[in-house]
């Protein structure tokens, strides 16, 4: 080991800056954390003091709990995301190996207009979109939100899979079509799980905004039986009276699900960093 | 069982043609080598015939029925690739037999064929292991014997032993040469190594450009080059070629004399050189002579010869028969 890459300064230095980018990144949803335990009061009075002997308290959890149907809210949301999730990857996928692998008329041109959506905010059309869901009866559904939130995503994914589909080797695709897989074959045995680390980034970058979104599901689908975590979380928050126990619950509660899917695809992607052993 | 015919090939992409009217017969059992330099179109050739590419014009027979519109798995064939190209989640067993399971062999049927494949390539070791627990000469190893398994009646080798190391290569290159007397099947195989194709090749199929040079066994085209370019291809040290009128031989533009056919002498000769610099190999020494008018000479002299650099010294073909004259288009004269 030289001495120039392991010096102690520049390793506290390093340390340093990454330390103060996890507090900082941190700090926010420590905050919400803590203080969903606390009682009203003492949110106010000392609001980054730990929720430790008269300033613990249940409260947020419990409203949470009684008013509205929060356990059908999850449900909806994780329904939405993971449906959407499925469809941007499968879709994203098909459509980036069909970019990268085949010569055809227009290709340079058809890998631009689909990543076109990358700089044009979806919410541009919302009026359209509603129009659109109104005409075809979605309205009030959780399809509405699955299609929008799909198309949403498909840019971003195929732009990046098609890159790294380019990667994947010609020589294993050609292998595989000297002994007689079909191209479908080839995609989902072949090409799919060597491109498993991108799809994991993907996977994460798509996911994290569609659990959060607020807009769509508050003009789309705001029915009680179609709400989802983010929009149920709102009805604490009043015109001039806002519960913030109930809030801080809800959101408290609102970063576990995304959280765990989080976990598993950061698994995918070291796993797939570290046995990237291919060739 | 694996003739081959190419008649008038052609490919072009897009505006830029790779391949001009190539016509070869490739009789059943024969191992054949396409050589040339790197894009001069031997692979392309040689994807056109596996089916992984399409032609832009031509035929292409496999066992005498015409084969441009099947799909590579019902051609018959088997290929080798480069990069191995084993498919990385599946054991050495399973990479082995996937064809055969593709094809819906019988379960029984794959079991003795891949048996019997690697038996003969000695896999029995490795075959539960999976690709990235092999080294680069197993894994060529395994690539060849996915091909064995299927029985194919014409095997595509490209470039094979390009990624592995000087040992290995002579090795597998054994290897291969036995595995097609074992199998006698038809070999078709590229490479851009003349020394492969020279050990290897029943017939040799020289390319250039997009076009076929020379066909023909190592002998005779070592000895027999049709023009320049196979003359300066094939054999290494590469041939000398020296401007006829500089060296004051009429009726030809350029004469080429191989390294091994000079003779040197420190009295009289031919032609007079200085000595630029000598390598010394252990059985055989090659001496770099700097002439006055036709530039630098190679000489291939056998055994530890000394001589040193400065020194002026006297070359001449050993023998007549061993001058190959050239004309203004470099074809060979005869």
């Amino acid at each position: 080991m030289s001495k120039a890459t392991h010096s102690p300064l520049r390793s506290i230095a390093a340390h340093a800056i990454l330390l103060t980018y996890t507090v900082i990144a941190l700090f926010p949803v420590f905050v919400i954390i803590i203080n969903s335990f606390k009682s009203k009061k003492a949110i106010f009075g000392a609001p980054l003091s730990l929720p430790l002997g008269d300033a613990f308290s249940l409260i947020g959890y419990e409203t949470v709990f009684k008013r509205g149907d929060f356990l059908l809210y999850f449900q909806n949301s994780l329904m939405v995301t993971v449906a959407s999730l499925v469809l941007v990857l499968l879709f994203g996928a098909m459509a980036a190996f069909a970019l990268s692998e085949y010569r055809f008329r227009l290709n340079t041109l058809t890998g631009l207009y689909l990543a076109l959506g990358i700089m044009i905010p979806i919410r541009l059309g919302t009026v359209a979109i509603l129009q659109l869901m109104v005409a075809s009866g979605l309205v009030n559904t959780l399809w509405a939100l699955i299609l929008v939130y799909t198309a949403q995503g498909l840019p971003l994914s195929i732009f990046i899979l098609s890159e790294f589909m380019r990667t994947v080797s010609d020589d294993l695709k050609n292998a595989g079509r000297i002994d007689g897989m079909s191209e479908y074959r080839i995609f989902f045995r072949l090409v799919l799980p060597l491109v498993r680390p991108a799809m994991a980034t993907v996977a994460v970058f798509t996911m994290i905004p569609i659990w959060n979104d607020l807009w769509f599901p508050l003009i789309l689908a705001p029915s009680e039986a179609t709400k989802t975590v983010t929009l149920g979380a709102q009805m604490f928050i009043g015109q001039f009276q806002t519960d913030w126990n109930g809030v801080l619950s809800a959101l408290a509660l609102a970063i576990l699900p995304v959280l765990i899917l989080y976990l598993i695809f950061s698994r995918q992607l070291i796993r797939g960093i570290t046995s990237g052993a291919v060739k | 069982m694996g003739s081959l015919q190419l008649n008038h090939v052609n490919k072009s992409f897009g505006a830029t043609q790779v391949l001009f009217d190539i016509n070869l017969d490739v009789a059943d059992g024969e191992f054949v080598i396409f050589v040339g330099p790197s894009g001069c179109g031997k692979s392309t050739l040689l994807r056109i015939i596996a089916g992984l590419e399409d032609s832009s014009g031509g035929e292409v027979r496999i066992d005498g029925s015409r084969v441009d519109a099947v799909p590579p798995a019902k051609r018959g064939i088997a290929m080798v690739f480069q990069t191995y190209a084993l498919y990385p989640h599946l054991t050495v067993k399973e990479n082995m037999s996937a064809g055969l399971k593709q094809a819906g062999t019988p379960r029984d049927q794959i079991e003795a064929q891949v048996a019997e494949a690697s038996r003969m390539l000695s896999l029995d070791p490795y075959l539960q292991r999976r690709p990235a627990e092999l080294s680069g000469g197993q894994r060529q190893r395994v690539a060849i014997g996915r091909a064995v398994v299927r029985k194919p009646s014409l095997f595509l080798f490209d470039e094979p032993l390009s990624n592995l190391d000087a040992a290995l290569r002579v090795h597998t290159r054994l290897e291969i040469a036995r595995l097609h007397r074992e199998l006698t099947a038809t070999m078709v195989y590229v490479t851009h190594d003349q020394v492969e194709a020279m050990t290897l090749a029943d017939k040799i199929v020289v390319m250039n450009a997009g076009r076929i040079e020379q066909v023909g066994s190592p002998m005779a085209l070592y000895n027999n080059p049709a023009n320049l370019f196979v003359a300066g291809f094939i054999g290494s040290p590469q041939m000398n070629f020296l401007r006829a009128a500089a060296i004051g031989m009429a009726g030809a533009e350029t004469i080429g004399v191989r390294p091994e056919h000079l003779t040197l002498s420190k009295e009289r000769g031919d032609w007079a050189g200085k000595v630029v610099h000598i390598e010394h190999l252990g059985a055989d020494t090659n001496v770099y002579l700097e002439t006055e008018k036709a530039g630098m000479v190679t000489v291939r002299l056998f055994g530890e010869v000394y001589h040193d650099p400065g020194e002026t010294l006297w070359m001449s073909p050993a023998e007549q028969r061993f001058v190959y004259r050239f004309d203004a288009a470099g074809k060979v004269m005869r």
